[in-house]
């Protein structure tokens, strides 16, 4: 048994010994080590580390339901807790809707661990970024390397009782010339997976690439997304569009059946994939699965917690969050499915793979984009969602690329951009670019799309 | 002060002691410089949702982070766990990650000086929120979404949330201080949904370094009918007309404009390149700070954490410097920033005191303090009245600003028109976008009426930390301006 789980167990047992053998108790024990190395100006100039246990406890007792936590995890501080969320159970009001515990239920997996990850060292970190650094030939520098591991366990008074542990490494970095970004970002499993010098070295092509950017016109274009742009799709499609509980209040586009996307278009939740982030349950103790909410442009379903669920009438999808009660369930590992049969094509210029270079080979005129930034809902029914282009955007004329272009503003339903007949092509690769919050993996490949409505140029 | 307040179970723990003892433990590790935090917050949230409590939690977490400055590379290691055994173990380790970094050096970093002293500070509380009965707290949440259902919201919501934080700050420059910020807010948020969208009418969302008199006084039982009210009507209101024209934006709106175009842009890690890869840089540029045009002569723009009872408030801030006030903009000129000791040295100014942490795991990093408007010669309703053609919008739903922070385009719950210098008929999906220092430029009409507000959600820093800013703002008048942007 491993200490987390060992110390779930303990706190459940603690409720029942104070509270009765009626009150229903969860505990979730979270150890999480995450380390950060930070660079700017080509040197490292943040170098962080922590690590935190920290246990949450949800009590239902007479009706009602509190939810507690501390990382004062000794005796005192177990008991603190356990006391005063028993004590504020009795003063809140009775909870309807309470949709009672997980029930005991095997792991679907236990867990993407990787102990080189887990236990990498400050200088593993360093000489990445020296990699980094060194790769971009001189160009000012910035990013960073970030290792982190889980190791969790979650008990209830249901006779759930079940554990896991995961890691992640992740690298994400620009290279800079006067006026112009390249950026390079991965996300993996696996530390040994993100090599330094092929980052920076992609950065910097792009960053010159980028030089003397032309300023063109707002409107409407044709466009290939490149995976760091694609994953700011998937994200706010997680965030608001996926998300059972705003389905639930009739404020997401989703509509169960319906062909809502190209028939290109294929997204799951999959923590058991290569790319999955995470650990291997929920924040209520529902095992993770595999779950696709788009099956060939079909809407199949949408992600939910327990509560959502027992709302919605159906089971819950293993998305709880903890105390996510109020925002919700949001997948935490979309993927958009590449097409196999893709081709590819040399890498010659600023394009981030083979198969980027592939779409807009295809691509009469119209723009690659790299990376998206600063996008916000304008409203979460529609999804409409405003943003800024950034890293690097490139005009696109009869298949190839002609010149850089400075960022554009834009205004733009994501449902609608991948509607039915909007998608023109997709890529043959999937990558997981590093999210800035490691508790996501969102992995797409590029895609060629008919239409993105720019509304603003750079300059207003 | 001791943590007496914060529970008798910590009393064992000597939490200057356990500072000091990681300090040593750094210097001892080969650190030229170190500091270290030591923190004990309790938190309470609760949220309701038509009717019923949706989430209730009471949340606790100390420890101590240290930080240690090895060469010129900077170390930073946090433990849940203040025993000096865990404390000088956190301390050696930030000294190593510190040699780490010393293997890729960035320019040479050094501190401006800054005298040893102690202190202790505590915020403004009248009624300490966590003191209050949660049986009232929770009808109140509970009595507010059942009023917004009975008029017209399709989704009834209210929240509050409070924080309670004791810290212990040592350095090995002879700093021995403690501080006791307590901060709350809440508000109440009705939605109505239509066939093709949906309308959100908020109140309230304020927040300060105040007991639970702060909510109390929003008065949210007496604008919960308005703002359900408001949120159906926004449903068949007519669309805010694109083009440019002349926009008033009420004091709420003005508190996000201020801290999204000003706040950031004048972050002095964001301007030296710190941030760059990811909040990113600012527009500014340091050889003409004293003398850029950064908005028209009615724009003051004050750094301010003495502010009392403003979410952005603290007697010193988390590298030790006593809170202090002094101009970003002045009559419209770009005179200051917002810094730290190493930045401040690496940039050759002289002031820092803007340095702050979310939490003892967390590595502290130049933040926003109070950053806000001082009053201007006008009132909202001069404002309306001097106003022929334009549009009055508040209350922000949407926002999203460049990485230089120049080009921004925000979107407001609700609007009106404004005619002849009356208002006229509401508008619905009310946004306005432009480039910072021409908006700001354009401000021709500035209102004495100065709200504190506070925004407890300000994103920033790898890995992430959440801010407590304040930002102090009146209504104020702009002209030019283009809104109407869709998709």
């Amino acid at each position: 048994m491993s200490a987390e789980l060992d110390l779930a167990g303990r706190v459940v047992d603690l409720v029942r010994r104070l509270a009765g053998s009626a009150a229903e108790a969860e505990a979730l024990v979270d150890h999480t080590a995450l380390a950060l190395t930070r660079f700017a100006n080509s040197g490292i100039h943040q170098n962080v580390a922590d690590a935190t246990t920290a246990v949450r406890l949800r009590i239902h007792l007479d009706g009602r339901t509190v939810g507690g936590s501390t990382t004062v995890v000794d005796e005192a501080g177990l008991t603190a807790l356990v006391e005063r969320t028993i004590a504020a159970v009795a003063l809140t009001p009775v909870d309807p809707a309470w949709p009672g515990l997980a029930p005991a239920a095997p792991l679907v997996t236990e867990g993407a661990w990787d102990e080189a990850t887990a236990m990498a060292s400050p200088d593993e970190r360093a000489a990445r970024v020296r990699a980094f650094v060194d790769a971009a030939e001189g160009l000012e520098t910035a990013g960073y390397c970030r290792t982190v591991y889980w190791s969790g366990a979650f008990a209830n008074s249901a006779g759930q009782a079940v554990s896991g542990r995961a890691a992640e490494a992740a690298m994400d970095g620009i290279a800079r010339v006067p006026g112009a970004d390249g950026v390079a970002r991965l996300g993996s499993r696996r530390l040994a997976d993100l090599d330094g010098a092929v980052l920076g070295g992609r950065a910097a092509l792009k960053a010159r690439a980028g030089a003397d950017p032309i300023e063109l016109p707002p409107g409407r274009y044709e466009v290939v997304l490149e995976p760091t742009a694609v994953a700011d799709l998937l994200a706010n499609f997680a965030l608001y569009g996926f998300n059972g509980k705003l389905l639930n209040e009739r404020q997401s586009f989703a509509e169960i059946g319906a062909a809502q996307f190209d028939p290109a278009v294929t997204i799951v939740d999959d923590v058991t994939s290569t790319a999955g982030v995470g650990m291997p349950f929920d924040g209520e103790g529902t095992p993770k699965r595999p779950v696709t909410f788009v099956g060939d442009g079909i809407t199949l379903g949408v992600a939910y917690d327990r509560r959502a669920a027992a709302e919605a009438g159906v089971a819950s999808t293993g998305h709880g969050w903890p105390g996510g009660s109020a925002f919700g369930p949001v997948p935490a590992n979309l993927r958009l499915l590449p097409d196999d049969a893709a081709p590819t094509a040399a890498v010659a210029g600023p394009a981030a793979d083979g198969h980027t270079a592939a779409l807009v080979s295809t691509m009469e005129r119209g723009l690659l984009v790299s990376d998206f930034w600063y996008t916000r809902v304008l409203d979460p029914k529609t999804l409409v969602v405003t943003g800024l282009t950034r890293n690097g955007v490139w005009l696109v004329e009869d298949g190839e690329i002609t010149r850089p272009v400075r960022n554009f503003r834009f205004t733009q339903s994501y449902p609608l951009a991948l509607g039915p007949g909007a998608v023109l092509g997709v890529g043959g690769n999937a990558i997981t670019p590093a999210d800035s919050w490691d508790i996501f993996g969102f992995t797409g490949p590029s895609l060629r799309l008919a239409s993105w409505n720019f509304t603003g140029g750079a300059s207003g | 002060m001791t943590s007496e307040d914060l529970g008798p179970r910590l009393l064992r723990v000597t939490h200057f002691d356990a500072a000091a003892a990681a300090v040593q433990a750094a210097l001892d590790a080969g650190a030229r410089y170190a500091d270290a935090r030591v923190m004990h917050r309790r938190s309470e949230s609760m949220s309701a949702r038509n009717g019923e409590i949706e989430d209730l939690s009471q949340d606790e977490d100390a420890g101590v982070g240290v930080r240690a400055l090895v060469g010129s590379g900077w170390g930073f290691y946090a433990v849940p766990d203040m025993s000096d055994a865990a404390a000088r173990a956190a301390g050696t380790r930030a000294a190593k990650i510190a040699a780490a970094s010393a293997s890729v050096p960035g320019p040479a970093t050094g501190l401006i000086p800054l005298p040893a002293a102690s202190g202790s500070w505590s915020s403004l509380c009248e009624v300490d929120p966590l003191r209050v009965p949660l049986s009232e707290k929770a009808d109140l949440m509970v009595g507010l979404t059942t009023t917004m259902r009975e008029h017209g919201a399709d989704l009834a919501e209210s929240f509050y949330r409070v924080w309670d934080t004791a810290k212990w700050f040592v350095s090995s420059e002879g700093h021995r201080i403690d501080q006791r910020v307590r901060e709350c807010g809440g508000g109440i948020a009705a939605t109505s949904i239509g066939e093709g969208e949906s309308q959100r009418r908020s109140y309230g969302d304020q927040f300060g370094t105040r007991g639970w008199e702060l909510v109390t006084g929003l008065d949210l039982p007496g604008n919960a009918a308005r703002v359900a009210v408001e949120s159906r009507e926004l449903l068949t209101a007519a669309p805010c007309p694109a083009g440019e024209t002349t926009l008033i934006l009420g004091s709420g709106q003005m508190a996000l404009q201020i801290h999204e175009s000003v706040g950031h842009a004048i972050e002095l890690d964001r301007i030296l390149g710190w941030e760059a890869a990811y909040a990113g840089t600012s527009w500014l540029d340091l050889a003409q700070l004293g003398s850029m045009r950064y908005g028209s002569s009615l724009m003051n723009i004050a750094i301010d954490p003495t502010i009392p009872g403003a979410l952005g408030s603290f007697g010193f801030d988390d590298e030790g410097t006593p809170a202090a006030a002094r101009y970003a903009v002045h009559e419209g000129i770009w005179v200051g920033v917002l810094a730290g000791r190493d930045s401040a040295s690496v940039a050759g100014l002289d002031y820092a005191g803007s340095v702050r942490s979310d939490g003892w795991a967390r590595l502290p990093m130049v933040r926003m303090t109070n950053v806000g408007l001082q009053p201007g010669p006008h009132t909202l309703e001069e404002i309306i009245a001097a106003t022929d053609d334009g549009i009055f919008m508040d209350t922000n739903r949407s926002w999203s600003i460049d990485d230089r922070r120049l080009n921004f385009q925000f979107g407001c719950e609700i609007g009106w028109e404004i005619k002849n210098g009356k208002i006229g008929r509401m508008l619905r999906n009310p946004t306005y976008t432009g480039i910072g220092p021409t908006f700001w430029q354009s401000m021709d009409m500035l209102s004495s009426e100065v709200t504190d507000w506070g925004i407890p959600n300000c994103g920033k820093g790898q890995p992430g930390q959440t801010g407590h800013t304040g930002h102090p703002a009146a209504p104020a008048r702009f002209t030019g301006v283009r809104v109407g942007v869709t998709g």
